[in-house]
C-alpha cells in the first residue's frame, strides 16, 4: 500500500475528503519552497503535489505559469526539486507528495533515473499532463513497475469511450478536472461536477480528488460534499505571489500567507462529514 | 537509431503517430479526443474525391496554383555549377506557401462544422493566411501572436485585422512563437466544442504532422511534373529552408524514395552554432525531447527548459522541428545544414540583383546553401530550390541591418 493509498483510506475511515495542495517547487527561492512545504502539513494538507517547473507549461493559467518562471529565474532544477522533497521527507514520512508537471524536464533526466532518484527521495505519485494512455509506454508503465503511482487526469470531455483507457494503468487517486480550460481559469459548475463524479466512479474504484478553479473555502466545501478530495493550486499559488517584494524576491511572511489560505479552505474541507 | 532502412519513405507515419521515435500525441486528456476527432475526420476527408476536388478548385483559382518552376538563368551563370530552378511559392496569394495547407484544414474545418478557427503565427505569414481563408469563409479567426512579434512585425499585424482576425498577443513566457502555440492550445483546451486549431507548420501532436505535410505536398507533386516537362528528368538535388518544416517536408516528401534526388534541409544558424543560443538549429545543434505534442529535436538546456531560438527570419526561430523531419535526418535520407543570419542576408541580396526576385529571408537560408554547394556541382546538375515566401514583409528589418532609414 503506497502512503497515497493508506492517506485516502485513513480519510475514508474518518469520513471526510482529503485536501490536496499544489505549490510549485522553487518558487520563488528553494529556501522558501522548502518551508512552505514543510509548514503544509499542519496547515490541513492531507496530500501535497509539488510542481516541477516547465518554461512551456501548456494546460496551465497565468498564476501557475507564473509560480513555475519564477522557480526556474531562481535556479531551480529537476535536481534540486527532488533534493526538496528528499528534505521534507526527513520530517515527514507521512504525507504523500506527487510531483506534476511535463514530460520533457523528465525525459531529459532520464526516465529510469528519475524512478530511481525519485522513488528514493519519497515521491509517491506523478502527474505528468502531457502523457495521456496512448503514450503509457513512456513512463507510466515503468513508473507503476518501480512502485510510483501514476495518477490520471480525467476531464469533461471523457467520455465513456475514454473512460476505459483512461483508468487503466492509473493508481493513487484519479484527479477530474472540473472545468475546460487551462488552470486556475474558471469557477467550476457544481451541479455537472457532482455527475461526473458519479458517472466516474462507475468506471473505477479510485478515489476522485477534484481540481482546477477552487478557490474558497467555501467551493471545498461544496466538493468536498461529492469528492473523495478537493485540490488547491492557483489559489495557493496567487496567495504566494502576493506576498513578494517588487522584484518577486520572498518576504518573512510568504509562508504564512500561502498557509493562512490553506487553513481556511481545510477548515472548509473538513466541515463535511460523511 | 532505426534497425533497418524501410522500402519507402514515404509510408510514416504508423498507427501512434510516430516517425521511428519521433511524433506521437503527448497532449493533455482535455485535448486527446479532439485530436481523435480530427484525424478520423482528416481520414474520411482525404479518402473522399469531392473534398480533393474541392480543395483542387480554391488551389486553382483562388491561391493561383500551380506555381511556376523558374530557371534561374543569371544565378546560375553567376555560380557557375548546377542549373538552379527556383519553385515559385512567393508567388501564392499572400505570398507564401502557408496558404497550401490553409486551405486543406480550413476547408476540413467546414466539413467538421467547427465555426471558430484559432491558429499560432511567428512572423505573421500564417495569420495573415488563416485569416484570409476565415474571411473567404465567413468563419471567426483568433490568431495568437508572441508580444515581442507583434511589435516586430507591425505590418502583418494590420493585414490580419484588415481580414477580420482578432490578433491576441501571447504574454507569457519568452512571447514568441512557442509561447503562441501555447496559447493557442489554452485556448482549444477551454473552447474543445466549436474551435479547429489550425496548426501553420508539420509539428504538434498527431495527425497534424501528416496532415499539413500531405497538404503541403503539391510543392514537390508540381516540381516533379514541371521538372520531367522542362527537362525530361527528375531533379538531382533539392534545397529548403527549414524553422517547423512544412515547406521542405511539401518538397522533399514526393521525392524521398528516388534515391538518386539529393536532399537539404537548411536551419537557420543564426550568429553561429558556436554561440549555442542565438541560433534556430534544432536538429544541428539540438536533442531529442517533447513539446507541443510531439518528441522531435528540440533547443532546450540540460534541465530539459526550452531554449528560445535566435534568427534573422522570424519564420525560422522555432525552437523544435516537424518530427518527420526528425526521423529523416536520423536515418540519414535527408542532409540538414544550416545557413547563418550573415549568410542568408547576403543570398537576399544576390537575388534581388540577379534576378529580380526580393526573397523572403526564410528561403533566403536555402540560397544560401544552394550557393554553397551549387558551384562544386556539373553543369548537368539541376537543383530545385524552393522560394517559400517572398520578401515584401522583410524590407525592414533588412533596411534596419543594412542601416537604411525607411
Amino acid at each position: 500500500m503506497s502512503r497515497i493509498d493508506a492517506r485516502f483510506a485513513a480519510l475514508k475511515a474518518e469520513g471526510r475528503a482529503a485536501l490536496v495542495t499544489f505549490i510549485t517547487a522553487g518558487d520563488p527561492d528553494p529556501a522558501t519552497s522548502l518551508k512552505v512545504l514543510q509548514g503544509l502539513p499542519g496547515a490541513g494538507a492531507d496530500v501535497i503535489e509539488i510542481g516541477m517547473p516547465f518554461t512551456d507549461p501548456m494546460a496551465d493559467g497565468p498564476a501557475i505559469q507564473a509560480a513555475g518562471l519564477r522557480a526556474l529565474q531562481g535556479g531551480q532544477t529537476m535536481k534540486k526539486t527532488l533534493t526538496l522533497i528528499r528534505t521534507f521527507r526527513r520530517g515527514d514520512k507521512t504525507t504523500p507528495i506527487v510531483l506534476m508537471g511535463y514530460y520533457n524536464p523528465i525525459y531529459v533526466y532520464g526516465v529510469e533515473k528519475f524512478l530511481k532518484d525519485a522513488r528514493a527521495a519519497g515521491v509517491d505519485g506523478l502527474i505528468v499532463v502531457d502523457l495521456p494512455p496512448e503514450e503509457d509506454d513512456e513512463l507510466c508503465l515503468p513508473a507503476l513497475a518501480a512502485g510510483i503511482n501514476f495518477i490520471r487526469l480525467a476531464t469533461p470531455t471523457t467520455d465513456e469511450k475514454r473512460a476505459a483507457a483512461v483508468f487503466r494503468n492509473t493508481s493513487g487517486f484519479v484527479y477530474y478536472v472540473s472545468v475546460l480550460g487551462v488552470t486556475g481559469s474558471k469557477v467550476p459548475d457544481l451541479k455537472s461536477v457532482a455527475a461526473n463524479v458519479r458517472r466516474l466512479k462507475g468506471h473505477t474504484d479510485l478515489p476522485i480528488a477534484v481540481g482546477f478553479g477552487v478557490k474558497s473555502a467555501e467551493q471545498a466545501r461544496a466538493i468536498a460534499r461529492v469528492a473523495d478530495g478537493v485540490v488547491v493550486g492557483s489559489a495557493l499559488v496567487t496567495a504566494l505571489a502576493e506576498s513578494l517584494t517588487k522584484q518577486g524576491k520572498a518576504t518573512a511572511k510568504t509562508p504564512g500567507m500561502v498557509h493562512r489560505v490553506v487553513a481556511d479552505i481545510a477548515r472548509g474541507v473538513r466541515s463535511v462529514k460523511a | 537509431m532505426s534497425d533497418s532502412l524501410p522500402n519507402s519513405y514515404r509510408t510514416g507515419p504508423n498507427e501512434r503517430g510516430l516517425f521511428g521515435i519521433y511524433g506521437g500525441r503527448f497532449v493533455a486528456e482535455t485535448l486527446m479526443p479532439l485530436i481523435l476527432e480530427l484525424e478520423q475526420a482528416y481520414r474520411a476527408a482525404k479518402a473522399d474525391p469531392a473534398f480533393q476536388a474541392e480543395m483542387d478548385g480554391f488551389l486553382e483559382h483562388y491561391v493561383g496554383r500551380p506555381s511556376p518552376l523558374y530557371y534561374a538563368e543569371r544565378l546560375t551563370q553567376h555560380l557557375g555549377g548546377a542549373r538552379i530552378y527556383l519553385k515559385r511559392e512567393d508567388l501564392n496569394h499572400t505570398g507564401a506557401h502557408k496558404i497550401n495547407n490553409v486551405m486543406g484544414q480550413i476547408l476540413l474545418a467546414r466539413r467538421m462544422g467547427k465555426t471558430r478557427i484559432i491558429a499560432e503565427t511567428g512572423a505573421g505569414q500564417h495569420g495573415v493566411a488563416t485569416a484570409t481563408a476565415c474571411a473567404r469563409f465567413g468563419l471567426k479567426c483568433v490568431v495568437y501572436m508572441g508580444e515581442v512579434d507583434i511589435e516586430r512585425q507591425k505590418p502583418n499585424v494590420f493585414r490580419m485585422k484588415l481580414l477580420g482576425a482578432e490578433v491576441v498577443p501571447a504574454k507569457s513566457g519568452s512571447r514568441t512563437l512557442k509561447d503562441a502555440l501555447n496559447e493557442a492550445l489554452r485556448d482549444w483546451v477551454s473552447n474543445v466544442e466549436d474551435t479547429f486549431y489550425c496548426i501553420g507548420t508539420v509539428a504538434g501532436p498527431a495527425p497534424y504532422p501528416e496532415m499539413v505535410r500531405d497538404f503541403q505536398c503539391i510543392i514537390g507533386n508540381e516540381t516533379r511534373r514541371q521538372m520531367l516537362k522542362q527537362e525530361g528528368r527528375l531533379p538531382d538535388s533539392l534545397v529548403a529552408a527549414i524553422g517547423g518544416g512544412s515547406n521542405a517536408i511539401g518538397l522533399f516528401h514526393p521525392f524521398l524514395d528516388d534515391k538518386g534526388v539529393e536532399i537539404y534541409g537548411v536551419e537557420a544558424a543564426g550568429l553561429g552554432l558556436k554561440t549555442k543560443t542565438k541560433h534556430a538549429a534544432s536538429i544541428t545543434g539540438g536533442k531529442p525531447g517533447v513539446l507541443h505534442g510531439n518528441r522531435t529535436y528540440l533547443l532546450m538546456d540540460d534541465d530539459g527548459q526550452i531554449i528560445e531560438g535566435h534568427s534573422i527570419s522570424a519564420g525560422l526561430d522555432y525552437p523544435g522541428i516537424g518530427p518527420e523531419h526528425a526521423w529523416l535526418n536520423d536515418i540519414g535520407r535527408v542532409n540538414y545544414v544550416s545557413a547563418t543570419d550573415r549568410e542568408a542576408l547576403k543570398a537576399f541580396e544576390l537575388l534581388c540583383r540577379l534576378e529580380g526576385i526580393i526573397p523572403a529571408l526564410e528561403p533566403s537560408h536555402a540560397l544560401a546553401h544552394a550557393m554553397k554547394i551549387a558551384p562544386k556541382k556539373p553543369k548537368d546538375h539541376l537543383m530545385v530550390v524552393n522560394l517559400s515566401g517572398r520578401g515584401d514583409k522583410d524590407i525592414f528589418t533588412v533596411a534596419d541591418i543594412l542601416g537604411v532609414k525607411l
